[in-house]
Parts: C-alpha cells; sequence; structure tokens
C-alpha cells in the first residue's frame, strides 16, 4: 500500500519538483535569476558537480560530520542500530508492502546502475549541442563584426587616397578649358584670315580689273587710230623687209 | 577575530544548545518569513544538487525518500494494525 501510495505520488511530485536532472544539468530555464542589489554579470558558470551524495541517500556532509568522533564506520554502525531499533519496537512494520518495497527497489537500482551512464552522456551530449549552437552564433557574430572592421579600415585607408582624385579631376576639368580655349583662339583665327583673304581678293579683283579696263581701252584706242592709210603703208613695209630676210635666209644656205 | 553577531543573526548550527530556546523564539514567523524561510531551503537544495552541470541520482532520490517516510509517517496510524506482537 505504501509503494502505491508512492508510486502514486510520484508524478504529481515529480510534476511539482523541478524537472529531474538525471544526469542533465540543462536547467537554465528555470534558474532563478539574481534578485539581490548585487547582480554580477555575466553571471557565473554552473558548477561542475553538486554536492557529493554517499550510496544516492545520503549526504557527504553527514560523514564528514561524525568522522571526528567516531571515524569511517560511525555513520554505518548509527544506520544498523537504527534499523534495528525501528524494527525491534515495530516503528517499521514489516508487512505485504516491505516485498513489494524491496522488489522495486532492487528494479530501480537495477536500471539506475546500469543505464545510468548512458542517459548521462546523453544527456551531456544534448548540452554540449547547445553550447555549440550558442558558441557558433557568438563566433559569428565576432567574425562578422571582424570583417566588418576590415572594410572600415579599407574605407579609411581609401579616403587617404581622396586628394589624388581630385588632382586628377582637377587637372582633367584644367585640361579641359585649356582645349576649349584654344578651340576658340583657333576659330577667331580662321575668321580673321577669312575676312583678310577676302579683303585682299578684292584689291586684286579690283587690280585686275582695272588692268584688264586699261589694256582693253588702250588697244581699242590704238586699233581706232590706225587709219587705212597707215595700214597700207606698214604692209608694203613688212613686205619689203620680208624679202631682205628672205634674201639675206638665201644667202646663208 | 569573529564579530560579535547578535544571536538572532547566528546560524543554526552555530547556536549553542542553551541558546536554543531563545534563538527560536527570536525567528520571524511571520506568513511572509515562513515562505521566506522556505524559498531559501529549497534554492539551497536546489543550487546545491541539481542546478549543476553534471547532476547525479542524489539530487531526486534525496527528495523522494524524504517523500517517502513522510508518507509513511503519515499513515503510521494505519500501518499500526499490521504489527506482529502486540508488545515491544
Amino acid at each position: 500500500m505504501l509503494s502505491r501510495l508512492v508510486l502514486r505520488a510520484a508524478p504529481a511530485a515529480l510534476r511539482a519538483l523541478p524537472p529531474p536532472p538525471v544526469a542533465v544539468g540543462v536547467l537554465h530555464a528555470t534558474r532563478q535569476l539574481h534578485t539581490t542589489q548585487q547582480s554580477l554579470a555575466p553571471l557565473p558558470p554552473l558548477p561542475e558537480k553538486g554536492g557529493e551524495v554517499r550510496h544516492g541517500l545520503i549526504p557527504e556532509e553527514f560523514f564528514q560530520f561524525l568522522y571526528p568522533k567516531t571515524g569511517v564506520t560511525g555513520p554505518y554502525m548509527l544506520g544498523t542500530g537504527l534499523v534495528l531499533y525501528l524494527l525491534s519496537k515495530e516503528i517499521y512494520v514489516v508487512n505485504h508492502e516491505t516485498v513489494a518495497a524491496a522488489c522495486i527497489l532492487t528494479v530501480i537500482i537495477y536500471a539506475v546502475k546500469r543505464f545510468g551512464p548512458d542517459v548521462a552522456a546523453f544527456a551531456d551530449k544534448l548540452n554540449e549541442e547547445k553550447l555549440a549552437k550558442a558558441l557558433a552564433v557568438k563566433n559569428e557574430a565576432i567574425e562578422s563584426l571582424q570583417a566588418a572592421i576590415e572594410e572600415e579600415k579599407k574605407e579609411q585607408w581609401r579616403v587617404e587616397g581622396r586628394s589624388y582624385l581630385f588632382d586628377a579631376k582637377r587637372n582633367n576639368v584644367a585640361m579641359l578649358l585649356e582645349a576649349s580655349y584654344r578651340e576658340r583662339l583657333m576659330m577667331v583665327y580662321n575668321e580673321v584670315k577669312k575676312r583678310l583673304d577676302y579683303q585682299v581678293a578684292m584689291q586684286a579683283l579690283k587690280r585686275q580689273k582695272e588692268q584688264d579696263h586699261m589694256i582693253q581701252w588702250v588697244e581699242k584706242n590704238v586699233v581706232q587710230s590706225i587709219t587705212p592709210q597707215q595700214q597700207k603703208e606698214s604692209i608694203a613695209k613688212c613686205i619689203l623687209d620680208l624679202k631682205a630676210l628672205s634674201k639675206g635666209a638665201h644667202a646663208t644656205v | 577575530l569573529p564579530a560579535t553577531v547578535l544571536l538572532k543573526d547566528m546560524k543554526l548550527m552555530d547556536v549553542k544548545l542553551g541558546q536554543l530556546p531563545s534563538w527560536l523564539a527570536m525567528r520571524d514567523f511571520t506568513p511572509g518569513g515562513i515562505v521566506g524561510a522556505i524559498r531559501r531551503g529549497y534554492d539551497r537544495y536546489y543550487n546545491k544538487y541539481i542546478n549543476v552541470r553534471k547532476g547525479g541520482i542524489g539530487g531526486i532520490s534525496m527528495v523522494l525518500a524524504g517523500y517517502v517516510v513522510i508518507s509513511y509517517i503519515w499513515s503510521y496510524s494505519h500501518i499500526k494494525h499490521d504489527r506482529r506482537r502486540k508488545y515491544h
């Protein structure tokens, strides 16, 4: 009956208790934050192992408490004496529940001894994975921040080259200005030359026209002044000259 | 040298046997005080045996053993009738 009570009450008790940690240390969700004034940040890490418990039932402090007076066997003698007292005075009554309790305890102890380490390893692995994920996040954040720092430094280095950039731009602009100035200069020169050429051509034309006109006029007057009388005379003279010349030519040949 | 602590601030293990009644009388028995005491005890047990990286079986087994003992005590008036001898 007692065992049935225990078994029936166990789930309720377990639910009321904090989640059982059978070698599981994953209780950060239920962990109480510091409520005192001095809250340390960052929180101190969890202790590695809990308080020592001997035979799974009695804290080690009890054995240490009795050690100076009674040595190593003290607590065990105390335990034996207590058990005998309880049995002989029938403060602990041996009935059917005792048998049931013995069977259940055997099974429980066997299960814990056999599967304890495996469960512990599994729980530790879960814990490791959680820690690894958190660490990965942290490392990633750190790496990205460092990359950002590198980028920033590069940008700062680039800023130093700003003066060169502006010098080049200034040179460009100066060259453009120079080029357009020279272009316009050329244009001015060409225009002026065109106008001057025009003036020169005009003068030349005018002189030529005057010259032609004068020659024509002179020719016309000369031709007019040649009377028919003069024409005959000149023709006779030419014929005489030609005869003389031909005589001379015949002589030489 | 140890500072002289007031009686009511001393821990239980440091109280001498003769001072025990006066020490008990000085404790805080208001509901708030009792709740505070329970909370402190719970915190001590929790932080020592359960809130660790590699807890062991001792953490819950002690609580379960205590529960078994208390439930036996509460049902002793029933179990009395299963005794084998009348006079001890």
